[in-house]
């Protein structure tokens, strides 16, 4: 009550203070004018689903809107499961912000498409553009990020991860002009293409506020030894080959250079490496909070054990399985503060060596008691394993595990996995994200349901024995909001058991499942506020399809704003 | 030089598909249901249609929706043990992110060649390196037609060769480095056929696949079913069209397109 008699510049003052989405969306609906303030004060939003909403609504809420995070495709994209034009484009929003006068700052995107057009269009209409982070996105080539070099004079962040950037082999490094000197973040890591690397050493020497850059693969190391000569600043750093003899002067020169980089706290890259030249950077171990060598797969296991040993203070590591469970034994013991790990795949085509097993696991949630994150790829887990981690770290919030094999069972006793993944759940009580794999019967959704209720975000693949298992899932987590399920065989009981849940979720997906189309209309046909998308690839309902046929690929999402309008031929809107 | 007889017809599913991969081999995946000589095969909805992991224990893997999918289908299957006895090289499964996927095949690529380097100078050479490896940037020609967030494999058979292998046709910018590729693959590592090209030193070499001056020719099936000569069209065009590739006896390519023809008829008398 008091509050109403605070000028609104106050309420805006305090407002500030409140930074992540979830408090300003809480106190924005307290009351009418905490709303009115709130919108007008809200600088950054976050869409995790960009169909949710559309740009105009989205700009009339919030009219001084600057930075803007948006999410397209559905996770299991990620994967090859949604086909090439499934969505997600930017275009629309870029030029709704261009029409409606939005003064943005910053544009973060993932899993979505980009055109040149779009970037084109961004970086002419924005005046005080400053951030530009992509990730997983696709749909442009390096001729679009000539245009954001060229035309964005304050531009502080070019970030690209992991997108997919057809290289027309173009000058883009070149277009940033010569009185650009405002960069702090550089990452073009994933470019496949070559840049010029006379331009590129200017760039980097005129901005003296670089703290971060990650270079491709074509950066040799004597570009990398001159870099870091005019940037001893850096924080976070990319390497792209990391090739030379090692007796060599340039690789003196990369040690002196090395040697006065003492900021350095993030390492990435290695793309090629010469593993003979991997002692230099040594030094830099010792200060590191955050190193990803998951894309070095030339570092054989024993440089990497060699390297792991100078990284005392390691907070995230992202690794390849060729560290071995004897490596993770290494991590255990050397580094203690490790909160965040993954440990991908390196062999694909694998045939059953084992380069890591649950006994890494193990090891690492003995040895590093601030662990709460973590990717595991590995050939094989047991039950026992589950049960000892769990017990080791309660305090896990992301848990994914994945074996190879998507349905194996526990190789000790043959028995289903679920009994390890409901330890680790009854244990970790601030649970927010899960994957599952392995052999899994409905128990372990028993277990999910009972005691995930923190859990935000489930991934299940070939998984369950019947509709029970998604029914404990949708009773039982209350805070769910994504919820991904493929070849698993879960049918309409489950999906229709109580279809008003879906609307306190953000999205379902649920792939070569048993849900049927007559199922899908159902609540379509009752859920005005929910989108049920069918994902049909040519092969089922070409002519009068039958409500009892299944579905292959359903994605339902809530959204303010209807049907989407892009949805190309393949995609049908029930 | 003494080959194999050929195989005259085109016994698809029964050959064992090698893809390029950092271990090569093929484990004995005793799913239900498969021929022995069948565990590298690309896996396509045929296959899976029988249930679920819950329900029955063995082979079963939930469905897989249609060949077209297979594509997206990476690499021979793991070894499986028995009771499992279900192959990991699902769509979708391992969950890896394309680009992650993508980035080990080049940088296994790379390497392999790496280690071929070595072999011929003996000496690890930066440079060579960074020459030798794939350069996606030098994508001459219209590279607006390639198909984006696709895996892009495709099968390819060598005329007398049992045994296919498969290859991600992304991870080329042009015909030239495809072509070196696919002659490391089966001329230098089968070691039932002699190296057709005598000396192994060179850096340049004359590509023996794309000029018809060698016994053998690549080309390609296209959409529409035709086998063309491979090299014709633009690579992204050719990219968008290509089905699999076959490396074909350069006196069974009579006919494919015009041009080569010609080129069949010059070099007739070279010595093999």
């Amino acid at each position: 009550m008091m509050m109403n008699y605070f000028p609104d510049e106050v309420l805006e003052h305090v407002f500030n203070f409140l930074t992540s989405h979830k408090d300003r969306n809480a106190v924005s609906m307290v009351c009418k004018s905490w709303y009115r303030v709130e919108r007008f004060s809200r600088e950054k939003v976050f869409i995790g689903n960009c169909y949710a909403i559309d740009p105009e609504r989205l700009i009339s809420r919030f009219p001084r809107v600057r930075s803007l995070t948006l999410k397209g495709k559905p996770h299991f994209a990620d994967f090859n499961l949604v086909p090439p034009d499934w969505g997600g484009f930017v275009y629309p929003w870029i030029e709704a912000m261009v029409k409606l006068g939005v003064h943005l700052e910053e544009l973060r995107l993932k899993r979505m498409v980009v055109s040149d057009e779009s970037l084109e269009l961004l970086s002419r209409s924005f005046v005080s553009f400053k951030s530009l982070v992509l990730v997983s996105c696709e749909g442009f080539t390096t001729d679009g990020l000539a245009a954001i070099a060229s035309n964005c004079r304050f531009l502080r962040e070019l970030d690209l991860q992991e997108n997919e950037i057809e290289d027309r082999r173009g000058h883009w490094l070149s277009c940033f002009p010569d009185s650009c000197t405002s960069l702090i973040s550089l990452n073009f890591a994933c470019l496949k293409g070559e840049v010029n690397l006379a331009t590129l050493e200017r760039l980097v020497a005129r901005c003296h506020n670089l703290r971060s850059l990650r270079l491709n693969h074509v950066v040799p190391l004597d570009t990398l030894q001159k870099i870091l000569g005019k940037a001893p600043q850096l924080v976070d750093l990319g390497a792209g080959a990391f090739v030379h003899d090692p007796d060599s002067e340039t690789l003196n020169k990369l040690k002196n250079a090395i040697q006065k980089c003492t900021s350095i706290r993030s390492l990435s890259g290695f793309l090629e490496v010469a593993p003979c030249c991997l002692p230099a950077i040594y030094p830099m171990c010792l200060n590191l909070t955050s190193l990803n060598l998951s894309y070095a797969p030339g570092i054989h296991n024993n440089e990497l054990i060699k390297l792991i040993r100078h990284c005392r203070k390691l907070q995230r590591l992202w690794i390849l399985d060729v560290i071995g469970d004897k490596g993770l034994g290494v991590v255990a013991s050397t580094c203690k503060e490790l909160q965040e790990l993954r440990v991908f795949p390196s062999d694909l085509y694998g045939v059953g060596n084992a380069a890591v097993t649950e006994e890494g696991l193990v090891a690492i949630s003995a040895g590093c008691p601030k662990l709460n994150s973590v990717l595991y790829f590995c050939q094989q887990v047991t039950n026992a394993a589950l049960i000892t981690v769990a017990k080791n770290c309660p305090n896990f919030i992301r848990f994914r595990l994945c074996t190879l094999n998507p349905t194996i069972a526990d190789p000790v006793t043959m028995q289903p996995l679920d009994e390890g993944f409901g330890a680790i759940v009854q244990s970790c009580k601030g649970l927010k994200r899960l994957s599952l794999s392995g052999l899994l019967t409905d128990q372990v959704f028993l277990y999910i349901g009972m005691y995930a209720e923190q859990l935000e975000m489930l991934s299940v693949a070939f998984a369950g024995g019947t509709d029970m298992g998604m029914l404990y899932v949708l009773n039982g987590c209350r805070k769910l909001k994504k919820l991904e399920i493929m070849d698993s065989p879960f049918g309409d009981v489950a999906l229709l058991a109580d279809i008003g849940k879906y609307e306190t979720m953000r999205s379902l997906w649920m792939s070569s499942c048993e849900v049927t189309l007559g199922a899908c209309k159902t609540i379509a046909k009752k859920m005005p506020r929910l989108n049920v998308e069918i994902i049909d690839e040519g092969d089922q309902m070409e002519t009068s399809p039958d409500d009892r046929h299944r579905v292959e690929k359903m994605y339902l999402y809530r959204s303010l704003v209807g049907h989407r309008r892009d949805a190309p031929d393949f995609v049908r809107t029930l | 030089m003494d080959m194999s007889p050929e195989v005259s017809s085109y016994p698809e599913e029964s050959e064992l598909e090698l893809g390029l991969g950092l271990s090569l081999g093929c484990g004995g995946v005793k799913a239900k249901g498969f021929p022995w000589g069948e565990c590298g095969r690309i896996l396509t909805a045929k296959d899976f249609r029988s249930g679920f992991p819950g329900k029955s224990s063995a082979a079963a893997v939930g469905g897989v929706s249609g060949t077209k999918r297979g594509a997206d289908c990476v690499g021979p299957p793991e070894v499986g043990s028995a009771s499992s006895g279900v192959s990991s090289q699902v769509v979708g499964w391992p969950p890896i992110r394309t680009y992650r996927m993508n980035s080990l095949v080049n940088q296994a690529k790379a390497a392999k060649t790496e280690e071929d380097n070595k072999g011929v100078d003996g000496n690890e050479k930066g440079k060579d390196i960074s020459k030798k490896k794939v350069n996606h940037g030098s994508n001459k020609n219209d590279a607006g037609d390639r198909e984006k967030g696709h895996s892009g494999f495709v099968k390819v058979n060598m005329d007398g060769l049992p045994i296919g292998r498969k290859v991600d046709l992304n991870a080329y910018s042009c015909y030239e480095t495809l072509a070196e590729t696919l002659e490391d693959m089966f001329f230098k590592s089968t070691t039932t056929i002699c190296s057709i090209r005598g000396d192994k030193e060179q850096q340049t070499q004359p590509l023996k696949l794309l000029d018809g001056s060698s016994e053998f020719v690549l080309t390609y099936e296209d959409k529409e079913g035709d086998w063309m000569l491979v090299g014709d069209v633009p690579w992204g065009m050719f990219l968008s069209t290509v089905k699999r590739l076959r490396i074909m006896r350069t006196s069974e390519a009579n006919g494919l397109a015009p041009g080569f023809q010609e080129n069949n008829e010059r070099k007739k008398g070279k010595p093999i």
